[in-house]
C-alpha cells in the first residue's frame, strides 16, 4: 500500500504541469477572440488607450456603424447563397461520382480515380487566370455563379474521395435486396445510398461550406462590385477603408466570428472529425 | 447484377467530371499554355515567347524573396505547427479529464476565416494603440513598429502557424488513440519510463500520421494567401513579405502582367509536386521499421 501512495504523488505533479501547459495554449486560442469581442463594445479612443480592460463606457456604436455604413446583412446573404449553393451541388455531384466509382466496374475506372487524386494537387493559383478569363467573357464577373462554379469544381474531388471511402464500407446486400424487389439504379441511389450516406454527407457539407465561406482569394478576384461582396470581401474592404477605426474593426471581426462560433459550438464534434477525416484522405 | 448495365454510369459521372473538366482541368492546361505567350490583358494571346517568362523568373529578385519566404514558411510550419501539435497531443493523451474541451478549443481558430484572423492580428500589431504596443507602454517601453522590415515576416508567420496547430493536433491525437494501451503496459512492466515510451514507442508508431501531417503542412504553406495578404498587403513593406501565392496574385491581378503570373502559378505547382516527392523520399511513410 505505502508504495502505491508514494508513486501517486510525482504523477500528480506531472499532471499539474501537463494541465498548465495545455491551459496556456487554450488561452492563446480563446483569448484573442474574447479580446476582440470586448473591444467591439468600446469607442475607438478607448481601444487605442486601453484594450485590455472591460469597456468603461459600454457602447453599441461600432455595431450600428457597421450595420449602417456597410451592408453587413447583405454580405451575409451573399455568402449564404454562394456557400450554400456550392455545398448542395458538391454533395449531390460527389455522391454520384462516388456511387459510380465504387459500385461499377469499367475500363476507365482506374484512370478516373487517378484523375481525382491528381486534382487535389492543383492549387487554385494555377487555374484562376483562365477561370477569370472565362467568367469575364461570359459577362459573369460579380455574379453568384462566378464564384459558385469554380468553387464547386475546387471541392468535388475532395468530397468524392471522402464519399468513396464511406461507400466502400457499405455492404451491398441492401442494394441487391432492393434490386430483387424490382428497384432500378435510380431508386437504389435515391432511396438507399443517399439516406445511408448521411453521416459522411454532413462531413462533406460542413467542410465545403467553411472552405467556401472563408475563401477570400477566389471571391476577391471574381467579385468586384460591392453589392455582391460576400463576408470575406466585405471584411477586407472595411479594413482597407476604415482600418484606423479600431472599434469598427473589432466590431466587424466580431460580426464574422459570432455566427461561426455559434455553429461551431453546436456542431463541433462533426466539424472536428469531418475536417480532419477529409484531410487525411485528401 | 444490379450494376451490370453500364448506361447509368454516364449519368452519374458526367455532371461532376464536366465541372472538373471545365473549371479545373482545362484552366490548368490553359494556364500552362498562357505562360508561353505574351498576353494583352487576360484574354488576348499576342505572341509565342517560349520560355522567356521562365527565364525572367531566374532574374526576378522579388520572386526569389517570395520563394525563400515560402520555403522558410514550410520549414517553420513543420517545426512549430506539427511540433507544437505533437507536444500538445501527447500531453492531452496522458490526461483523462478535459480531453474533449481541449480538442474543441484548440481546433476553434481553424473554422475562423484567415481574413478575420488577419484583421484581428492587425489590431495587435498596429503602431499607434495596437495591443502589443499598449503592453510595451505599460512596462514603460517605446512602441515598436511591428511591421518594419526586420520583424514583418515573423509577425505574419505567428498567426499562420498558430491558427492551424489545432488541425494537426486533432490528427495526431486520433493517431495516438490508435496505439494500443497494451504496448505501453508491457513496456512499463519492463521498466520503461514515460519519456522513453514517447521516444521508443509513440514516435515510431506515429510515423505514418506524422508524414501525413508534414506533407499537409508543407503543401498548405505553399497555398497561403489570405492571411499574409490581409496583414501585409502587397508584401509590405516593399515586397519583402511576399509568398509565392501573394506574389502571383500581385503580378497577375495588380500589376496585370498576366502571362508572367501564369508562369509563376506553374512554378507553384511544380514546387508543390517536388516538395511532396522529396518528403515522401525522406520520410518513407510506408516503410516498416
Amino acid at each position: 500500500m505505502p508504495r502505491i501512495l508514494n508513486n501517486k504523488k510525482p504523477i500528480s505533479v506531472g499532471r499539474l504541469i501537463i494541465y498548465i501547459v495545455l491551459a496556456i495554449w487554450s488561452v492563446t486560442t480563446i483569448y484573442p477572440f474574447i479580446w476582440v469581442i470586448i473591444n467591439s463594445f468600446k469607442s475607438s479612443n478607448e481601444v487605442v488607450r486601453n484594450s485590455f480592460s472591460l469597456p468603461e463606457a459600454f457602447t453599441w456604436e461600432n455595431f450600428t456603424n457597421a450595420f449602417s455604413n456597410q451592408n453587413i446583412l447583405r454580405s451575409y446573404k451573399n455568402s449564404l447563397i454562394i456557400s450554400g449553393s456550392v455545398t448542395i451541388v458538391v454533395m449531390i455531384l460527389a455522391t454520384m461520382i462516388a456511387f459510380a466509382l465504387t459500385r461499377y466496374q469499367f475500363r476507365l475506372k482506374t484512370a478516373l480515380l487517378a484523375l481525382l487524386s491528381a486534382s487535389l494537387m492543383i492549387p487554385v493559383f494555377s487555374t484562376i487566370i483562365p477561370v477569370y478569363k472565362m467568367i469575364s467573357q461570359l459577362g459573369w464577373i460579380s455574379t453568384y455563379q462566378a464564384v459558385i462554379l469554380p468553387q464547386i469544381a475546387g471541392n468535388i474531388s475532395f468530397a468524392s474521395i471522402v464519399m468513396m471511402g464511406f461507400l466502400r464500407g457499405l455492404p451491398l446486400e441492401m442494394e441487391e435486396a432492393a434490386y430483387m424487389e424490382g428497384a432500378g439504379v435510380t431508386k437504389v441511389f435515391t432511396r438507399i445510398i443517399v439516406p445511408l450516406c448521411r453521416p459522411s454527407l454532413a462531413t462533406v457539407a460542413i467542410f465545403c461550406f467553411l472552405w467556401s465561406y472563408n475563401d477570400l482569394f477566389t471571391q476577391k478576384i471574381l467579385i468586384s462590385r460591392e453589392r455582391m461582396f460576400p463576408i470575406s470581401n466585405l471584411l477586407e474592404h472595411i479594413s482597407s477603408k476604415y482600418g484606423t477605426d479600431y472599434g469598427l474593426m473589432a466590431a466587424s471581426v466580431t460580426l464574422i466570428v459570432i455566427p461561426v462560433l455559434i455553429v461551431y459550438i453546436f456542431l463541433q464534434k462533426n466539424i472536428v472529425k469531418g475536417l480532419t477525416a477529409g484531410a487525411i484522405k485528401g | 447484377m444490379l450494376y451490370k448495365k453500364k448506361t447509368p454510369l454516364i449519368a452519374f459521372l458526367l455532371p461532376g467530371f464536366a465541372m472538373l473538366l471545365i473549371f479545373l482541368y482545362v484552366p490548368f492546361v490553359d494556364n500552362i499554355n498562357n505562360s508561353f505567350y505574351n498576353m494583352k490583358g487576360f484574354i488576348e494571346l499576342q505572341k509565342f515567347i517560349g520560355l522567356s517568362n521562365y527565364k525572367e523568373m531566374l532574374q526576378d529578385a522579388k520572386l526569389h524573396t517570395s520563394l525563400i519566404n515560402s520555403l522558410k514558411m514550410m520549414g517553420l510550419t513543420v517545426v512549430f505547427q506539427v511540433g507544437i501539435a505533437l507536444l500538445l497531443a501527447i500531453l492531452v493523451s496522458n490526461i483523462k479529464r478535459g480531453q474533449q474541451f481541449f480538442r474543441t478549443v484548440y481546433f476553434f481558430p481553424i473554422v475562423i476565416s484567415a481574413t478575420a484572423i488577419g484583421l484581428l492580428f492587425n489590431l495587435f500589431y498596429n503602431y499607434k494603440g495596437g495591443a502589443l504596443n499598449q503592453l510595451l507602454q505599460t512596462f514603460g517601453k517605446e512602441p515598436v513598429n511591428w511591421m518594419a522590415a526586420t520583424t514583418a515576416f515573423v509577425m505574419i508567420i505567428i498567426p499562420t502557424i498558430w491558427s492551424y496547430v489545432g488541425f494537426y493536433f486533432v490528427i495526431i491525437l486520433t493517431g495516438l488513440f490508435d496505439i494500443s494501451d497494451e504496448i505501453y503496459e508491457a513496456a512499463s512492466i519492463d521498466g520503461c519510463t514515460k519519456a522513453q515510451a514517447v521516444i521508443r514507442i509513440t514516435l515510431p508508431l506515429l510515423r505514418g500520421v506524422l508524414c501525413t501531417c508534414i506533407t499537409l503542412a508543407v503543401t498548405g504553406a505553399l497555398k497561403v494567401f489570405d492571411l499574409p495578404w490581409v496583414i501585409a498587403p502587397q508584401g509590405a513593406p516593399g515586397g519583402i513579405t511576399h509568398f509565392m501565392g501573394t506574389y502571383m496574385y500581385q503580378i497577375a491581378f495588380v500589376n496585370l502582367n498576366v502571362d508572367y503570373g501564369a508562369a509563376i502559378a506553374v512554378a507553384i505547382v511544380v514546387l508543390g509536386v517536388i516538395v511532396s516527392l522529396v518528403i515522401n523520399k525522406i520520410l518513407k511513410p510506408d516503410a516498416n521499421l
